[in-house]
């Protein structure tokens, strides 16, 4: 018991790399203020022009979109990041992370708010049509507010994905929490750090996996 | 014709703080049809749940052919095949054909082959008229047609009484009448039936005894020709004219 | 590299250099395999563990429930990676140490578990209770009832976003080159840093597409036939 204190709950290392893991916890959440915003508006933008039902635009978005989500995310990260170098770019790390997350989350995204638009029926569209509304007013004003509900578990589940997904920054070295708690581990030859980092990844989501999952019953009993 | 089928005694029942069944005493005989007539909240449903039990009562006993269904230890899944239940919303199975509907506990629950099994629910499906559909899904079916399959997964069982939950009140007016007609064929086949509805008509034509239940209790029963004709009880007079009406 | 190439050339010599993908295409064949092997290993463990715990749960024992609810939680609110690299590098600590590939495959396989559990779980409660009484007044045991009818109606709302969250997870198998397992990503980025050429991870890239693209492809088609039953 003694030695599984020291070596998984050490206090001392614990208070010496609190400091070093909570910057990293700061990166986790500029990233993830970074790329959720943009995955989104990225997501609507592909949804909204797949709405327009014109042919090679929709066959374009499917192909986008399919191509991120059967991407695994971290083979796109190291591609963009040890990749662009050999093109004579030398882009930042937090823009290559960047990028990467927002090609693979405005997919997903846009899976997500294209499910909605398909859900709302096409009276809606009529029905606003009929009386003056603009095709785009129509949408900004009808449809949208309704598909956005309709899919409210599903943008917070996959907004907790991308949170998730953050840490993966931390193979290229990028200073977010895991990746501190892995130098620290790597310092102190002890892995309580990367059970702290565990207990604040934990702290961060729990609440929205709470959420997700009333929503989620909310959603079926309403059947 | 003496014998009862069905013999509940002092049946209570709450649901929290709020007691559904006050004291229920009830005999059905053989071969009879008893029909539960009462507003609604007033515990038929609950009652005739008890008798399968769907809902568990607190106290009282009820006595199916003689067993008392009630005792600890029993056999429920044994017990409930002669018990027949036919439900309001039909409740059928979606992912099965109308025969694996009515053959499913034929075959779980008695061991039946599959062969002797789907004879035998052909025939409780051409009892009920549906010989043409033993091989549609539920979702190929009309309600009438929903409600005679599940008036045949019951039969199949060769139960001793069935009980019928409102098995009208979702169906679209001219779907009524087939499902009537099954019943009233069951009846003078001879079955033992216990009917929660609001076809006076048909409790009229084919009831050989009408209950009255108001908030929890049996306040009133009799031959269909008095209770309707010549109703007594004030209760029962206020309810028959809001329905009506 | 000759600094006398010109953008579209470099571009071509560095991404898509035949003579190098030749040389390293065994090396990532390889890794396919491994790829292969693992992503099938996570989808059974995960999908059973998960309908086991579904199951479980229907039996609506209290403190099992706690404990199922809690194991979903927190295997959904760890980010894998975080899972993996805990297994492999923290475990040793308590005396006990997982390959690369047992390490990747048991977070993975949890997590799987987890989201299963959930959507599984999901699909149970979907199922009207009309249809359990309906089962249980002929006489069905609980099992049974679970097993004939409720199950099989279950299963078929849950194929979709089950489809999805494998697919999902089993993209998740590249995160076991960070434990230097040697699947597609592992074998394609050393084989791109011995060659000094970006050529083996456009073939990697190519291998996951290659993988990943008629899963997707499935999961569009899955989709449209099972549909959630509103």
């Amino acid at each position: 018991m003694d030695a599984i204190l020291q070596n998984f709950f050490n206090m001392e290392i614990a208070s010496k790399a609190g400091v070093f893991l909570l910057k990293g916890l700061g990166m986790t959440l500029l990233l993830s203020a970074i790329v959720i915003p943009l995955g989104l508006l990225g997501g609507l933008a592909v949804a909204v022009l797949g709405s327009l039902k014109k042919k090679w635009l929709s066959v374009l978005l499917i192909v986008y979109v399919d191509f991120f989500r059967a991407f695994p995310p971290l083979v796109l990260l190291i591609f963009i990041y040890f990749g662009t170098p050999f093109l004579g770019l030398d882009i930042p790390k937090l823009l290559a992370v960047a990028i990467g997350f927002f090609l693979n989350t405005s997919s997903y995204y846009g899976e997500v708010f294209r499910a909605g638009i398909e859900s709302i029926p096409k009276g809606q569209f009529e029905a606003a049509r009929s009386t003056g509304l603009s095709g785009s007013q129509t949408l900004r004003f009808v449809i949208l507010p309704q598909a956005v509900r309709n899919v409210l578990p599903d943008l917070i589940s996959n907004t907790l994905e991308v949170i998730k997904l953050t840490s993966l920054a931390s193979v290229v070295a990028l200073p977010e929490l895991l990746n501190n708690a892995r130098q620290a581990q790597a310092l102190t030859y002890n892995p309580t750090p990367i059970v702290l980092a565990a207990l604040m990844y934990l702290v961060l989501l729990w609440p929205l996996v709470r959420l997700l999952s009333r929503l989620e019953h909310k959603s079926i009993s309403m059947h | 014709m003496s014998k009862a089928i069905l013999d509940i005694a002092a049946l209570h029942k709450s649901y929290g703080a709020t007691p559904v069944l006050k004291g229920i005493d009830m005999a059905v005989n053989e071969n009879e049809l008893v029909f539960i007539i009462g507003p609604s909240g007033s515990g038929k449903s609950t009652l005739l749940r008890c008798c399968n039990r769907l809902e568990e009562p607190e106290s009282g006993s009820i006595l199916v052919d003689g067993t008392d269904i009630l005792r600890p230890g029993v056999d429920l899944n044994r017990l409930r095949q002669k018990i027949g239940m036919v439900f309001q919303s039909f409740n059928l199975y979606p992912h099965m054909t109308a025969l694996g509907n009515v053959t499913l506990a034929l075959r779980k629950v008695q061991g039946m082959e599959k062969e002797a099994a789907e004879e035998k629910g052909r025939a409780a499906l051409a009892r009920v008229g549906l010989a043409e559909k033993v091989n549609a899904y539920p979702n190929e079916l009309s309600g009438g047609q929903q409600q005679r399959v599940g008036i045949a997964r019951s039969l199949a069982l060769e139960p001793r009484i069935v009980l019928f939950d409102e098995p009208t009140s979702a169906l679209d007016p001219e779907l009524v009448g087939g499902v009537l007609k099954v019943m009233r064929e069951l009846k003078e086949s001879g079955m033992t039936m216990v009917v929660v509805s609001h076809e006076m008509a048909f409790a009229r034509a084919a009831a050989d005894r009408v209950i009255f239940m108001d908030k929890g209790v049996i306040a009133d029963q009799g031959a269909p020709e008095d209770m309707f004709g010549n109703p007594k009880h004030e209760r029962l007079r206020e309810f028959l004219s809001r329905i009506q009406h | 590299m000759n600094p006398a190439m010109s953008g579209w050339d470099r571009f071509v010599f560095s991404f898509f250099n035949l003579d190098i993908a030749r040389q390293y295409l065994p090396a990532i064949a390889k890794g396919f395999v491994t790829t292969v092997y693992l992503a099938l290993a996570v989808i059974v463990a995960g999908v059973l563990l998960g309908l086991t715990l579904a199951l479980l749960r229907s039996f609506r024992v209290k403190v099992a429930n706690f404990f199922i609810i809690m194991f979903a939680d927190i295997m959904r609110a760890l980010p894998p990676l975080v899972l993996i690299i805990l297994l492999f590098f923290a475990l040793p600590y308590a005396g006990a140490s997982l390959s690369a590939f047992a390490a990747t495959w048991v977070a993975l396989s949890l997590v799987l578990a987890a989201f299963a559990e959930e959507i599984f779980w999901a699909g149970i409660v979907a199922v009207p209770r009309g249809q359990w009484e309906a089962a249980r007044s002929t006489g069905l045991s609980r099992a049974q009832t679970l097993a004939f009818v409720v199950l099989p109606q279950a299963v078929r709302m849950t194929i979709p976003p089950l489809t999805n969250r494998v697919i999902s997870i089993t993209k998740g198998t590249a995160l076991g080159s960070v434990v230097a397992l040697s699947e597609i990503l592992n074998q394609a980025s050393s084989s791109a840093s011995q060659a000094g050429n970006a050529t083996p991870m456009t073939v990697g890239a190519l291998a996951y597409l290659l993988l990943f693209i008629p899963v997707v492809i499935f999961g569009r088609w899955v989709e449209t036939r099972f549909v959630w039953k509103k």
